[in-house]
């Protein structure tokens, strides 16, 4: 029924979106990066804490589909990266792992460690998982020292076990190695001063505290900037760059300047939402700094957020262009959507499943309408009855 | 490149294991607890009576505590057959992260969002929207389990698929086959009800302690009713899906049953054992050294689980290394020689394949492909260079089931002798029932801990059986990376569930009145 071709765009889609609403989604992140400052007192830290322990589980959620679905439909990423980048994605796990505790045990008696190291935690998971997150993408675009021979699991006269491995990293750092890139740490920091950017937007609209909401405005400023700095010193290095082009014919990989610009000329629909994308955040980002009134910020901003993130995404994969390239030698092994996509059959099968999106995300829009049809108090949360 | 050793497979299955039996400690309470609090709340729906509301109430808090680490644990356990299993990833992946994704968008989104309502909405949505997410947080919760343990079955049993050699991996072309397979079913339906009754164990151990303590006494004695007979009922169908899983492990695992049973030599009409001493002397499955000392077995009873048949021939380990007799399918069994020399044939016929392809030799390869094809039902034996390496550890396997059955054949009774005293009001003075509900929680966890051992030692040296043996899947890492990663899990996971256990008592000390 479905071209294979159509197909491997389609799952790349998807996955580009899941990145954007991750990306959203890390708002959580944001807002705990930010519990030791803009929560410096304790009842700020309440309503904080509160407010984003409604959320975390969505954003656990996502990154867990976000891996779930690489998992099924582009199974040689899956297999390359987290077998090669050990231990970015196992430090990236770990950030999650503490969180994922946190909001329910912090303030439960007994929880042994006190309520300050769950927070820590939090702040831990806000921190480091955000920018190792946006550092581990930025290497869609940076490209990272793999080989892949799939000729190796019929190899019987090497090493054993060695000699099998499909997939073979590089770099004895495993993925730490990304860190000696400049462009990597600017979209890392760009991710995370986006997270708590959308964190601020997200207090501003929800927390009924007038004090709060104020030192929001401010600590919007203070996030802002600095996630446009990185951020568009990231865009303009990659845009102006080389980029990982892929032939469709010889499947031949090759660094071509400014590969990522003519993707989006070539793309102008994914030109024109990536535009759109990022108008929208800077209209959330700007009113809501020069508005004190206008609290609707995070609608824009997180709208606009999965946009360019999705766009951004499409970019590096789309248009003949390896999405996880091989930064090494002949740049042969790079992954694009047609090498290292699941077969035809199994996208079909996984694209009947993916008719279900709409009618979860129209069920989340229900559980989270009936949830916040007020803002946040400090009086309400206590009579909800489960508060952390 | 790194220099790695065998111990790599052993670090990365200890990680691996590690991750999934701390995971395997708080999933069960979530699927058992899950229907016990909403039943309760359903009862509160239904008579109005705020007392259900608030035992509900409670065993939600517990569900939330428990609920929690179990989330965190699950992540790794995910993203651990990326990490650590790098070429299972792409040999397989094509069909195993099917159910992963699915996993995710039907089950875990479903059971985020409506936790959130059952934890927050009591008074943001009303009682029945409120008890329909309760169900709903279930619901998510068992359909993860669903599509998990499809993976799972399929890792044990694979069908539902074929070996493309121009991709080098196995790619699904029936979904059906692979989701609605025997041995899935069979394992969703065992695992859940079991955790029926682990979640009724959990209960009763709780109700029990607050009725020897003399406290909440009309809240402990509504949750050992709903458990006892939600326990009963768990128990029961425990048992009849438990006979299933035997018959499907005695048709699609020999070996593992083998290893179950520690049965070294095959005969007609096998025995279940009952009780059984080891023999110390016994070091090796072909030594011929008496396997027990001592053995107590009901007749024939292994023939009657394994192949319906009370005469049936039940293959042992020897006669599955050294082949011969005629398997579950009718065919005649061969030797592991045979099986590695096919296994062999396939691997080289795929490598010579390869080489034709690129060269652009399409008769050649057409040849190679069909070599491919008539020996891969044997390709991963050709990975493996000694019969040793086809027998799992017998002990681990053979005790880990005895002492399920065991602890299981305990519940029935447990749960018969719950219900009645329950039910005729009579636990009050039954002190020593009481004791063995408290008792029974440790049970259950060692319970369902050895029944995970079984499933997966049972299955080794595969991970995917017959297919894709340990050292074929693995990931290129340097043993000292999976090493220091394996002692910051284990760090970590005992520091949470260390967190984990002192709040759960504190919370069942402060008690239903706290809420």
């Amino acid at each position: 029924m479905f071209e294979y071709s159509f197909l491997q765009h389609y799952w790349w889609f998807i996955i580009s979106l899941l990145a954007g609403l991750l990306t959203l989604l890390l708002m959580v992140q944001g807002g705990q990066s930010m519990l030791f400052s803009l929560g410096k007192e304790d009842h700020h830290r309440f309503l904080m804490v509160n407010a984003l322990g409604r959320k975390w589980e969505y954003t656990f959620t996502t990154l867990v589909t976000f891996g779930g679905a690489f998992f099924a439909s582009f199974p040689l990423f899956y297999s390359t990266s987290f077998g090669g980048a050990y231990w970015v994605w196992m430090l990236i796990l770990l950030c999650f792992v503490i969180q994922a505790v946190s909001y329910e045990y912090m303030s439960k008696p007994g929880n042994t460690y006190g309520k300050t190291t769950y927070q820590s935690f939090l702040f831990i998971n806000g921190l480091l998982g955000t920018f190792l997150i946006g550092a581990a993408v930025a290497t869609f675009f940076t490209g990272s020292e793999f080989i892949v021979n799939k000729g190796n699991i019929s190899n019987l006269t090497g090493d054993p076990i060695t000699g099998l491995v499909i997939s073979q990293w590089q770099n004895p750092l495993h993925g730490l190695e990304a860190l000696f890139d400049v462009r990597n740490w600017l979209l890392g920091l760009a991710v995370f001063f986006l997270a708590r950017t959308n964190a601020c937007l997200f207090f501003i609209n929800r927390i009924d505290n007038k004090e709060l909401v104020e030192k929001s405005h401010k600590y919007l400023l203070y996030s802002a900037v600095p996630f446009l700095v990185f951020f568009l010193a990231f865009l303009f290095w990659i845009l102006l760059g080389k980029g990982y082009a892929s032939d469709a014919a010889s499947g031949v990989v090759t660094l071509e300047p400014y590969k990522y610009f003519f993707n989006l000329v070539q793309m102008p629909i994914v030109a024109v939402v990536f535009l759109v994308g990022v108008i929208l955040v800077l209209y959330g980002i700007g009113r809501s700094i020069f508005s004190k009134v206008f609290n609707s910020g995070i609608w824009f901003s997180g709208a606009g957020t999965v946009l360019t993130v999705c766009s951004l995404l499409l970019v590096a994969g789309y248009n003949g262009t390896a999405y996880y390239p091989s930064s090494i030698a002949d740049h042969s092994s790079s992954l694009t959507i047609f090498n290292s996509s699941s077969s035809h059959f199994t996208l079909t099968a996984m694209t009947y499943v993916s008719i279900l999106v709409p009618f979860v995300l129209a069920y989340i829009f229900f559980a989270w309408r009936s949830l916040e049809r007020k803002k946040f108090k400090a009086e309400d949360l206590k009579e909800d009855g489960h508060v952390y | 490149m790194e220099i790695l050793n065998s111990s790599l497979i052993d670090w990365s299955r200890a990680q691996f294991a590690l991750t999934a039996m701390y995971h395997w400690l708080f999933v069960p309470l979530t699927l058992g607890l899950g229907v016990i609090m909403a039943i309760m709340e359903t009862i509160y729906v239904r008579t109005g009576n705020e007392q259900w509301k608030r035992t509900a109430k409670f065993w939600m808090t517990i569900f939330g505590i428990n609920f929690a680490i179990g989330v965190a644990t699950g992540l790794i356990l995910e993203f651990q057959f990326g990490t650590n299993w790098s070429n299972y990833s792409w040999f397989v992946g094509d069909i195993f992260g099917a159910p992963l994704a699915i996993e995710g968008i039907v089950a875990f989104f479903m059971e985020a969002t409506f936790i959130s309502i059952m934890f927050f909405g009591w008074k943001r949505v009303s009682k029945k929207m409120h008890l329909a997410a309760t169900w709903l947080t279930l619901t998510g919760a068992t359909l993860s389990a669903l599509w998990i343990l499809i993976a799972n079955a399929w890792m044990q049993y694979p069908v539902g698929m074929e070996f493309n050699p121009d991709t080098v991996r196995n790619e699904m072309n029936d979904f059906w086959a692979v989701a609605l397979s025997p041995v899935a079913i069979n394992k969703f339906f065992h695992t859940v009800v079991s955790s029926w009754v682990f979640g009724a164990a959990f209960v009763a151990g709780v109700a029990g302690w607050y009725i020897l303590k003399k406290r909440d006494l009309e809240f402990a004695k509504q949750s050992m009713k709903v458990a006892s007979v939600f326990g009963l009922l768990g128990i029961i169908l425990t048992a009849t899906t438990g006979d299933g899983s035997a018959y499907q492990v005695a048709q699609k695992q020999p070996m593992k049953l083998a290893a179950m049973e520690g049965l070294y030599d095959g005969q007609k009409g096998v025995g279940l054992i009952v009780v059984a001493l080891p023999n110390p002397e016994k070091k090796k499955y072909d030594d011929g050294v008496e396997p027990y000392v001592f053995k107590i077995e009901i007749p024939k009873a292994l023939s009657a689980l394994g192949y319906r048949d009370f005469d049936a021939f039940v293959p042992g380990i020897n006669d599955i290394i050294k082949g011969g007799y005629i398997d579950a399918k009718g065919v005649k069994a061969l030797p592991f020689s045979e099986k590695q020399a096919r296994g062999r044939k396939a691997i080289h016929a795929l490598s010579d394949y390869q080489k034709a392809m690129k060269n652009h030799d399409t008769a050649n390869a057409a040849k190679y492909k069909a070599i491919l094809k008539e020996n891969y039902s044997y390709f991963g034996y050709g990975y493996l260079n000694h019969p040793d390496q086809l027998v799992p550890n017998i002990p681990i396997v053979f005790w880990s089931f005895h002492i399920m059955v065991y602890i299981g054949g305990f519940f029935i009774l447990f749960f018969g002798l719950l219900t009645f005293f329950s039910y005729k009001d009579k636990l009050v003075n039954s002190k020593w029932l009481l004791w063995l509900s408290i008792a029974s929680v440790p049970l259950a966890y060692i319970c369902t801990q050895a029944g995970w051992l079984v499933a997966e030692i049972g299955r080794q040296p595969w991970t995917i059986q017959d297919v894709l043996p340990l050292q074929a899947a693995i990931s290129s890492l340097s043993v000292e990376s999976v090493k220091i990663s394996f002692f910051i899990f284990f760090i970590l996971f005992t520091a949470l569930l260390i967190a984990e256990i002192r709040i759960m008592l504190n919370q069942i000390k402060k008690g239903p009145g706290a809420e």
